[in-house]
């Protein structure tokens, strides 16, 4: 708490950001000059209508795409000039990831699914402490295909969280999930947040969401339109869904 | 066209590498297919328009010494449509230009009569006069090989005369399609050649005026042969009859015969191997197809196509997989058809062929192939039209894994979590991964099939050449001599050592079981041509008793100390019985062995040798083959390291080219299985991939996930190919079994090792192909789509 009230420490600084697709004759432009900052310890929601460019920010400064033009540093590594090799090895040092979808390995058990993460990693957790953070220490020892989606999700996350990133990068992670299942995923991620001090970003359709975040940036047409920071948060199981 | 035939000509294109390597997989099924069944219909049906044509006799005679006029009784013998009586005689040749001596066999043409049986194909020149001395048509490989013309002479010893032959002709006979010289494994025609002459010639030189000492005849249809042969023998008895038999024993054709075995046999196992195989790999693609189109074959139901259409649609990707696989097919078959065909041509001598290209060997071959490609498709194609399309359009549920057992948890716990997904993906599919296993171990068998024949070969080199027949030459006598005349030939220059030898026809019999063969008598303590026991140990001859080869035991029946009755076929017939004492092993002929001094006693008209085995100074051979030459009691002569050359030389071509071929064949299983099997768990697996990639995992290591799943499959597939090929092998060895010849079964190391390291690189090139792929993933697209 004390380091997001004194002194901001900036981790990711955006600054003029653009991203253009070719698809066909056509150019699309999914970033038109991005900049912002995300501070370290920061809940950051993003928000904005399909195709607003949220998620094309949020693969870029996840490193898993590259930007068209603009500057994109991580505390003072320039992730826009990185070759595929550095690009892989920030994910692998500093990043966790959850989407929507899971993408949980379905021929490894939960706690497989973590040690996956925690066996490349410098400075990981016990799968079964990252498991236990997401409330999952009883299901440890199953598969994916024998978990609920929300179990699918904390499983996801828990494996995100298991190498202790600096940063936590969620797309959609409730899009696939009905709201009380929404909730507790929700609920692991800001822990994990509070406990741990990752910082974290996600990202949602879901506009009530915002009331979690410190910070919550606002996109539409490939820009920021509006970046709110509130001092008064709700938990999750505050949220009217 | 119709949109969804778009959409076919679209998955193929997009498909094509894929349905590529099914599609040779399948092509090799088909040509193997055309080629065996063309090539074996192609060669029995040149034989037998040749033996029609040319009026090759049903059965054959020899004797010593029997009157002209015995023929007509021989005529009258019932159910004999045609019989002609000649006179066969070995030679000795002396041809410029060759050191050493060559054999030859003169055969008798009646002097004013056309010949009615066996009768010869004139390629060039005309028929000798009757009446002119030393007139000869000479056999065709034989002139080719000593750039022979008509007009051309050469010199030979006949029954101990001088002759010199002069060439009106170059002919072909249906008798000696395959031509093998005194002592040759493989037809060698510069040193064997067969020389025809009118009756009376040959008459003059082998003082059988008004005789005859061979006899062919022709049936009429539906006679019974084993009739006419006793009638014949009864006949031929008191000439020195050797027993008849008919076109199973003559040397020419059951060569042919042998190599017909062969090409059936080879109809019956490759092309099923490539049948199974494609339709294996149609399964899995068709499998993966219809599971990644799941979402599309519920919209077409939805829209109102009926499940007919929408099991044709993916049938007819099948069948144009399968089509491209049978024109490629029609294709390498016709083409390896011909080589074979080529091949066939250098082999035997036939003055035509006929190539049998006959539609219903393609249609068949086609109709065969489809059959596998839809047999594989079909599962998939049926599975796609019975989705109902509420439950197609939704994504299919996840793949359920099951806790493994205790000692699986426990094994998973000491490997990486990498590890572990190729593990349980393995054990997840098992049927798929067994086959892809089997499908891999099948292109190793097919290699061991193909290479074990060069330590069988050498082995059965080594133990001929080196452990048997040591001689370095084997000279036999016109006609039966007293024993002194191995000591003439022990006098002769350069000879180091010899070791006589008698052989006898007999007619051995055991309870039901008879055969016609020859005896050999051999001193009891052989040191040049020796023999040896089962385990190929050498033996001495026990001073009684027969010693029988394992394969003539067998066809009598007989066993150790069992007593066999014999007819001693040149001595009238005159009835003996003698024990078995020794079985030994041999890999030509019937052999049946005798001390030679106990056959002596055996023998009404006493000691008597047939030739000799000699050991000769390797410094002095123009002297020796001089000395041979002016021999007047030789007949042929066989030299041991001349024969051997000629048969390393034809063993070696054949089997580099079969080799050759085995190996494409093995490649393209290798590639087609491999590539298809990696192809498909990239998709299966893409999901996965991109996510180990997200979560930080090299390109590499990604890549390792599917190459420990492919090695896995590769490692097991080489023992597992080991034994089915060592099976093969022995399948070969027993198909090659005959009277004439038998191979050694023996699988050197080297035949598996090479197997697997050209199956490895195959499926290591055909693995990175695919595995080159991870690096085209593209991960965000991969991870935003709903599985």
């Amino acid at each position: 708490m004390s380091i997001r009230q004194n002194k901001k420490v900036a981790v990711f600084t955006v600054e003029d950001l653009t991203k253009t697709y070719h698809t066909g004759e056509v150019d699309v432009y999914a970033l038109r000059g991005v900049s912002t900052k995300l501070y370290q310890g920061e809940l950051s929601v993003v928000l904005g209508p399909s195709g607003s460019g949220k998620s094309t920010f949020m693969n870029i400064i996840g490193g898993l795409d590259t930007a068209t033009s603009g500057r994109v540093m991580f505390k003072d590594l320039d992730l826009s000039g990185a070759s595929e090799t550095e690009l892989t090895n920030f994910r692998r040092r500093h990043v966790g990831f959850v989407f929507q979808f899971y993408n949980l390995i379905p021929s490894l058990t939960a706690r497989e699914n973590v040690a996956l993460v925690t066996e490349i990693s410098t400075n990981p957790m016990r799968p079964e402490d990252a498991l236990a953070l997401v409330g999952l220490e009883k299901r440890m020892n199953h598969f994916p295909a024998q978990m609920s989606g929300g179990e699918q999700q904390r499983v996801a996350i828990a494996r995100a969280i298991a190498k202790n990133p600096e940063v936590l990068l969620c797309d959609e992670p409730t899009g696939s999930l009905d709201s009380k299942t929404g909730r507790l995923v929700l609920e692991a991620l800001t822990r994990i947040n509070d406990e741990l001090g990752t910082t974290t970003a996600i990202i949602s359709h879901n506009a009530v969401i915002h009331k979690l975040a410190h910070r919550t940036l606002y996109f539409a047409d490939g820009e920021i339109v509006r970046e709110q920071v509130s001092d008064k948060r709700l938990t999750p199981s505050q949220l009217e869904w | 066209m119709r949109t969804l035939d778009k959409k076919l000509l679209r998955d193929f294109k997009r498909l094509w590498p894929q349905a590529l390597a099914i599609s040779l997989v399948l092509a090799c099924g088909v040509a193997t297919l055309i080629l065996s069944i063309g090539t074996y219909r192609s060669l029995d049906e040149t034989r037998r328009a040749y033996y029609e044509r040319h009026q090759f006799a049903s059965i054959f005679a020899t004797a010593s010494r029997a009157p002209q006029s015995l023929m007509r009784e021989i005529g009258l013998i019932s159910g004999v449509a045609g019989a002609q009586g000649r006179i066969v005689e070995p030679v000795l040749l002396d041809i410029t230009g060759m050191i050493e001596p060559a054999s030859g066999l003169v055969v008798s043409l009646p002097d004013h009569d056309t010949l009615r049986l066996n009768k010869l194909y004139l390629r060039s020149g005309r028929l000798p006069t009757p009446g002119k001395s030393g007139e000869a048509v000479v056999s065709d490989r034989f002139s080719k090989a000593h750039g022979f013309r008509v007009g051309s002479t050469f010199a030979g010893i006949l029954q101990g005369r001088q002759v010199k032959f002069q060439i009106t002709g170059v002919a072909m006979s249906p008798e000696f399609i395959y031509a093998l010289g005194p002592g040759d494994l493989v037809p060698d025609y510069r040193r064997f050649g067969v020389i025809w002459m009118r009756q009376q010639q040959v008459a003059g030189l082998t003082k059988l005026d008004g005789a005859f000492n061979s006899v062919s005849l022709t049936l009429l249809p539906g006679t019974s042969q084993p009739a006419v042969i006793a009638a014949l023998d009864r006949l031929l008895a008191p000439y020195g009859g050797t027993a008849a038999y008919g076109r199973k024993d003559q040397m020419s054709n059951a060569f042919l015969d042998s190599e017909l075995k062969q090409l059936q046999a080879m109809a019956g196992v490759i092309p099923p191997i490539f049948m199974f195989v494609s339709a294996f790999l149609i399964n899995m693609i068709m499998s993966r197809l219809v599971a990644l189109e799941r979402e599309q074959i519920g919209l077409l139901k939805a829209l109102g196509y009926s499940q007919l259409a929408v099991s044709a649609h993916y049938v007819k990707l099948v069948l144009v997989i399968s089509l491209t696989g049978v024109v490629i097919g029609f294709a390498a078959g016709t083409w390896l058809g011909d080589g074979l065909t080529r091949l066939y041509s250098e082999f035997f001598n036939f003055p035509f062929f006929i190539f049998q290209r006959s539609l219903d060997v393609y249609l068949l071959a086609a109709g065969i192939g489809i059959a596998a490609a839809l047999l594989g498709g079909l599962k998939s194609a049926l599975s796609a039209a019975s989705l109902p399309p509420a439950t197609a359009m939704r994504p299919a549920a996840p793949t359920l894994y099951r806790k493994s057992s205790a000692f699986g948890q426990w094994l998973a716990s000491t490997m990486s979590q990498l590890t572990v997904m190729a593990f349980r993906h393995l054990v997840r599919w098992p049927l798929r991964s067994g086959f892809t296993m089997l499908g891999t171990s099948l292109a190793v068998a097919l290699l061991v099939t193909a290479m074990f024949s060069f330590g069988s070969i050498n082995f059965m080199i080594d133990t001929v050449y080196f452990r048997t027949d040591r001689q370095d030459a084997t000279i036999s006598f016109s006609t039966p001599l007293a024993p002194t005349a191995v000591h003439a030939v022990k006098k002769l220059p350069g000879v180091l050592s010899v070791e006589p030898y008698r052989v006898m026809m007999v007619q051995m019999s055991h309870g039901s079981h008879s055969r016609r063969v020859a005896i050999t008598g051999k001193p009891q303590n052989m040191r040049l041509s020796r023999l040896l026991d089962i385990e190929l140990a050498p033996i001495s001859l026990p001073s009684s008793g027969l010693v029988l080869s394992e394969r003539l035991a067998m066809h009598l029946g007989a066993q150790r100390g069992d007593v066999i009755s014999m007819k001693l076929l040149e001595e009238g017939w005159h009835e003996v019985k003698v024990p078995v004492v020794d079985i030994i092993r041999s890999y030509f002929g019937l052999g049946a062995y005798m001390d030679i001094a106990a056959l002596d006693r055996l023998s009404r008209i006493g000691p008597r040798r047939s030739g000799v085995y000699v050991e000769l100074d390797a410094n002095r051979h123009k002297e020796i083959y001089a000395a041979i030459k002016a021999m007047p009691k030789a007949a042929s002569i066989a030299l041991q390291t001349q024969s051997l050359k000629k048969f390393r030389e034809t063993i070696e071509q054949n089997i580099t080219i079969m080799t050759t071929v085995y190996i494409v064949l093995a490649v393209i299983i290798a590639f087609g299985v491999v590539y298809n099997s990696a192809r498909i768990q990239l998709s299966e697996r893409a999901r996965e991939l991109a996510s180990l990639r997200v979560l930080g995992f090299t390109r590499n290591e990604v890549s390792r996930v599917l190459i420990i799943e492919l090695a896995i499959i590769l490692l097991v597939a080489q023992p597992v190919g080991w034994i089915l090929g060592y099976g093969f092998s022995w399948a070969v060895v027993r198909g090659f079994q005959s009277d004439l010849f038998r191979i050694p079964f023996v699988v050197q190391n080297s035949a598996y090792g090479w197997s697997s390291i050209v199956v490895i690189i195959a499926s290591v090139l055909s693995a990175f192909i695919v595995i080159s792929r991870v690096r085209q993933l593209d991960i965000i697209r991969v991870l935003k789509t709903k599985e």
